[in-house]
C-alpha cells in the first residue's frame, strides 16, 4: 500500500481552461492508494512548493503526482521539492495535462476525460515506482570551445579568464569567422577588424587557451563532466612549432588557388595566410593548388624557409581531450544563389552575394576597400535585393534576421565610396535593435532609394549592353519597374554550415527544419541542448546580430561554467541493472548497447552492466528473454501498470 | 461496413432480379436512414482510446511543441514517455491492445538521429516483425503504427493522431484482444 498525493496545477488559466481541474482533483481522491488531492493556481510558485512539502509531512506521503505542464519542463524542480520534504526524488510523476492536453484540445468535456484517464495512469505508475538514488560522478574542469568565430571566440575569452583551461577547436587555419570578413559593423559603422583582432591575439596570447586550429571534431565519447573528444588535426605541411611566420614562402609560392576569404573574388597562393591579421600567422599549404602536390615538383618554399618547417609528409594526427562540457559556436554559411536563376548569380558578373560585398569594402580586401565592378569599372547605380531564399517557402522559410540591417551598412557605404544611386528592394524593413531604427532614419536621409517589393529578376539590357535591368513591383505603387544598374547585391538566406549535421550527429544535437540546432527549450533554456553539458551559441542556434552572438556566448560560457565549476555532480539514477539469478546469459544486451555498457562475465555466465557508462535507454531491457535485465524508472511494471491505468477510462 | 452491407443487400437484389431499377436509382440515404440513429450512436460516436508510446527525446519533446504552438489533435491519444523507442518490449503493444487500447502508435527520433546512436534502428527493426505478428495474430494492419517524429516536427505529430484517430474510427472498437471483464 502506497500513500499517494495529487496535485493538480491550474497553471492560471492555461490548464483550466480547457480541463476541470477541481473535478479533476475530486476524482483524483477516489482512486485507491490517494491520500490527497489538492488544486492549486500555481502549482510551481512558492506556495505551490510548500503546500506540497507540508502535505508530504501532514500525510506522510511516499508518493507524489503533479499534475500539471511537460516533465522536460518542470520534473527537476518538483523533484527538488519532495527531495527537500525527505522523499526520495523518483518517487515523483508527472501528469502532462497542459502541452499535451490542455493547448491541444478545446473542448472542457474531452479535456476532462483524458485528464483522468492520464491521471488514472500516473496513480497506476507511482504506485510502481521505487526509491532510486543518483550516481555521483568526478567533474573534468576543462572546457572546449567548437569553432572559432566571434562566439567561440568570446565564449572562450569568458572560460579562460575564469581561471578554466578552455580548448579553442577550429576548422580554418585561422579564427575570427565571419565577423573578420567584414569591414564595418551596423549600426554604429566601427571597424570590426578594430573589435575583433585583439580579441583573436588576446586568445592566442592566453595562458589559459589552447587553440587548435586546422582541427576537427572526430569523435565524441563520455558524457557530461567527462567528456572524451577525439580532434583531428589536419596535415598543414607547414610545422608550426618550427614556423616563425616570416612568410617568405607565401610571397615566391607560384600556386594559385581561390581564395576562400574572399569569397572567390581573387586567386590566393598555394602556401598562404588568409589574411594578414590572421591568428596564428602561420601558413598551411593548400593540397589542391600546391605545384608539389599536383605534379610532383617545386618545392620552392622549401628552399626559401630557414626554418626549414616545411614538411611534405606531415599525416593527418588525432589527439584526444578530456573535457567537462562543451560549447558549439559553429556558425553559417550562406545560401548558394546560383539555383535561384532569377538572379543571375554567376550568370552576370554584375551580380554578388553579400559577403562578396563585405570583402569590396574591406581595405585588406581584392580591391583594397574600393568599390568596383569584376571589370574595374565603378558602379553608377546599385541594386540591393533582401530575402533572397529566406522568408521563401520554396527555399527557407525563415526570416534571416541581419540582411536588413546590413543592406543599410551597404547603402550608407556605397553612397560614401561612389557617387551611385543605390536601390533597396524590400519585403519588410526589420530594424528591431538598439539603434536600428534610428540607423534606417538616417538612410532615407541619405538618399538611399527604398522600394517595397521584392526583386523578381535580373535580366540584361537590351538597350545598354553591359547593364543589368532590375525587374520588382513597387506595392505601395502597384507599379512594374524597371531600373538599369550596374551592380546587384544579393542578401541570401542564413543557413547552418554544411557540415551542421555531422557536427550534431556527433555531439548528438537535434535539429530544427532548417538545420540549426535545437535548443532545450525555446524560452527558458535557449542555450542548452537535449544532450547534458553541452552547450550552443551565436548563429548555429538561428540567425542573429553580434550583439546578441556575443550575449550568447558569455551566456554559454556561464551555463558551461556551472557544470565544470563544480568537482563533483550527480547524475541521474535511470540506469539499467542485471538479475544475476535471471539472466541466461545470452549476450543479447551486449550486442545491442551502443555504448558498450553490459559485458558478459565468463565466471558467472552472467551479463553485468557498468553504471558509469549506461545512460539509460532501456534498448537492453528489452531484448532481454528472461527480463532479467531492469531499467531503472522505466520497468516493465512500471510502464504496463501505466499502460493499463490509461486504457482504464 | 453498414454501408458495404447495404451495397452487398442491393447487388444481391440486382442478381436475383429484385428491384433492380430502384436501388441504383434511390439515393443511399434511402438505405441507411431508418438506422441513422442506430449508426451515429455505435459508429460516429465510437472515440476510440489510442496508446501512444513516445520516446523522450524526439516524439515526446514534438509533442510538447504541438502543444506549444497551439496546434488542435483529437484527444483520443494518451502517451506514454520511455526514454528511447528501443525501450519498447514487443509485448508492450500487445499488452495494450489487452487493456484495451483501439490502436497504438510508437514515435521515436529519425533513423539515424537517435539520441542513443543506434536505439531506434533496433526498434525500427522490433517493431517490424511485431506489425508481422500482430497481423498473424489477425489485428487489423491499421491498428498499429510506427512514425519517426523529431523534436521540431510539432505539426507532423498533430497530423499524425489527426489521420491516426480517423483510422482507428473507421476500423471500429478492437474487441479482438482484449481482456473481458
Amino acid at each position: 500500500m502506497s500513500r499517494i498525493g495529487v496535485f493538480v496545477c491550474h497553471c492560471g488559466l492555461n490548464i483550466a481552461k480547457t480541463v476541470r481541474v477541481s473535478e479533476l482533483a475530486e476524482f483524483a481522491a477516489t482512486l485507491p492508494d490517494v491520500v490527497v488531492a489538492r488544486d492549486y493556481k500555481f502549482m510551481c510558485s512558492t506556495p505551490g512548493q510548500e503546500m506540497i512539502a507540508n502535505d508530504i509531512k501532514q500525510y506522510k506521503l511516499d508518493r507524489v503526482i503533479v499534475t500539471a505542464c511537460s516533465p522536460l519542463m518542470h520534473e527537476k524542480t518538483f523533484r527538488k521539492v519532495i527531495e527537500s520534504a525527505g522523499l526520495n526524488q523518483y518517487l515523483l510523476t508527472i501528469v502532462n495535462i497542459r502541452e499535451q492536453l490542455s493547448w491541444v484540445t478545446h473542448d472542457i468535456e474531452e479535456g476532462t476525460s483524458k485528464a483522468k484517464a492520464l491521471l488514472n495512469g500516473a496513480v497506476y505508475r507511482a504506485r510502481n515506482l521505487a526509491p532510486l538514488s543518483s550516481r555521483v560522478i568526478d567533474v573534468n574542469p576543462d572546457v572546449m570551445v567548437v569553432g572559432g568565430g566571434i562566439a567561440g571566440i568570446q565564449a572562450a575569452l569568458e572560460l579562460a579568464n575564469t581561471g578554466k583551461k578552455v580548448y579553442l577547436v577550429e576548422k580554418n587555419s585561422t579564427i575570427g569567422g565571419h565577423m573578420a570578413q567584414f569591414d564595418k559593423t551596423f549600426p554604429t559603422l566601427d571597424c570590426s577588424a578594430c573589435i575583433l583582432t585583439p580579441k583573436m591575439d588576446a586568445v592566442l596570447q592566453h595562458k589559459n587557451i589552447n587553440l587548435m586550429t586546422y582541427c576537427e571534431v572526430s569523435e565524441v565519447k563520455g558524457y557530461v563532466g567527462n567528456f572524451d573528444i577525439t580532434v583531428k588535426q589536419k596535415a598543414r605541411y607547414v610545422d608550426h612549432s618550427k614556423c616563425n611566420a616570416c612568410l617568405a614562402c607565401t610571397e615566391k609560392c607560384p600556386g594559385k588557388g581561390v581564395s576562400e576569404w574572399d569569397e572567390g573574388l581573387v586567386k590566393r597562393k598555394a602556401i598562404y595566410i588568409p589574411f594578414p591579421q590572421a591568428v596564428p600567422q602561420k601558413p598551411v599549404i593548400d593540397k589542391e593548388s600546391c605545384t608539389y602536390f599536383i605534379k610532383g615538383k617545386c618545392k620552392l618554399c622549401q628552399k626559401v624557409c630557414e626554418q626549414k618547417a616545411i614538411d611534405y609528409e606531415q599525416q593527418d594526427t588525432f589527439s584526444t581531450v578530456k573535457v567537462g562540457a562543451v560549447i558549439i559556436a559553429t556558425g553559417y554559411d550562406l545560401m548558394d544563389t546560383k539555383p535561384l536563376v532569377q538572379y543571375g548569380y554567376g550568370q552576370y558578373p554584375g551580380v554578388y552575394h553579400s559577403l562578396e560585398v563585405e570583402r569590396l569594402f574591406n581595405s585588406a580586401g581584392p580591391t583594397g576597400g574600393k568599390v568596383t565592378l569584376r571589370d574595374g569599372s565603378e558602379p553608377k547605380s546599385i541594386a540591393i535585393l533582401h530575402c533572397i531564399g529566406s522568408r521563401d517557402k520554396n527555399y527557407c522559410e525563415h526570416c534571416s534576421r541581419v540582411c536588413c540591417m546590413y543592406s543599410l551598412k551597404f547603402a550608407h557605404l556605397f553612397k560614401e565610396k561612389t557617387s551611385a544611386d543605390v536601390y533597396q528592394f524590400y519585403i519588410d524593413m526589420r530594424a528591431a535593435g538598439k539603434g536600428y531604427e534610428e540607423f534606417y532614419n538616417r538612410l532615407i536621409e541619405e538618399n538611399v532609394k527604398f522600394i517595397r517589393g521584392k526583386g523578381a529578376r535580373v535580366a540584361e539590357s537590351e538597350e545598354e549592353p553591359g547593364r543589368l535591368i532590375m525587374e520588382a513591383e513597387d506595392t505601395i505603387t502597384s507599379k512594374f519597374m524597371r531600373v538599369p544598374v550596374d551592380m546587384v547585391v544579393l542578401c541570401p538566406a542564413i543557413v547552418p554550415r554544411e557540415d551542421a549535421k555531422e557536427i550534431g550527429r556527433l555531439f548528438n544535437l537535434s535539429t530544427d527544419k532548417q538545420g540549426f540546432f535545437m535548443e532545450r527549450h525555446p524560452k527558458l533554456a535557449p542555450l542548452a541542448t537535449m544532450t547534458e553539458g553541452i552547450f550552443i551559441a551565436g548563429v548555429c542556434q538561428s540567425p542573429k546580430d553580434i550583439p546578441d552572438t556575443v550575449a550568447q556566448a558569455n551566456g554559454a560560457a556561464a551555463e558551461a561554467l556551472t557544470i565544470v565549476s563544480m568537482d563533483k555532480m550527480e547524475l541521474d539514477a535511470t540506469t539499467a541493472m542485471v538479475n544475476p539469478a535471471a539472466c541466461c546469459g545470452c549476450q543479447n544486451c551486449v550486442r545491442v548497447c551502443p555504448y558498450g555498457a553490459p559485458s558478459y562475465n565468463p565466471d558467472k555466465r552472467v551479463s553485468e552492466i557498468n553504471e558509469a557508462l549506461c545512460k539509460g535507454c532501456g534498448c537492453c531491457a528489452s531484448v532481454c528473454p528472461t527480463s532479467a535485465i531492469i531499467a531503472r524508472h522505466f520497468t516493465n511494471e512500471q510502464v504496463l501498470a501505466e499502460m493499463e491505468g490509461l486504457m482504464e477510462f | 461496413m453498414l454501408r458495404c452491407a447495404f451495397f452487398r443487400f442491393a447487388a444481391t437484389c440486382e442478381k436475383v432480379g429484385l428491384a433492380s431499377r430502384t436501388s441504383r436509382a434511390l439515393p443511399l440515404e434511402f438505405f441507411i436512414a431508418p438506422y441513422n440513429d442506430f449508426i451515429e450512436r455505435k459508429v460516429m460516436s465510437f472515440e476510440p482510446k489510442i496508446l501512444g508510446i513516445a520516446c523522450n527525446w524526439c516524439t515526446y519533446t514534438g509533442a510538447d511543441l504541438a502543444g506549444t504552438t497551439r496546434l488542435q489533435y483529437p484527444p483520443n491519444v494518451r502517451v506514454v514517455r520511455v526514454m528511447c523507442s528501443s525501450r519498447i518490449n514487443p509485448s508492450f503493444i500487445f499488452r495494450a491492445l489487452q487493456f484495451g487500447a483501439d490502436g497504438v502508435l510508437v514515435g521515436g527520433c529519425h533513423p539515424g538521429d537517435c539520441h542513443y546512436n543506434t536505439g531506434n534502428l533496433y526498434a525500427r527493426r522490433r517493431l517490424a516483425t511485431t506489425k508481422k505478428i500482430l497481423e498473424f495474430a489477425g489485428i487489423e494492419q491499421g491498428r498499429f503504427r510506427v512514425e519517426w517524429i523529431s523534436a521540431s516536427e510539432g505539426n507532423r505529430f498533430a497530423e499524425v493522431i489527426e489521420e491516426f484517430t480517423t483510422q482507428i474510427k473507421n476500423l471500429g472498437p478492437q474487441t479482438k484482444l482484449k481482456i473481458q471483464e
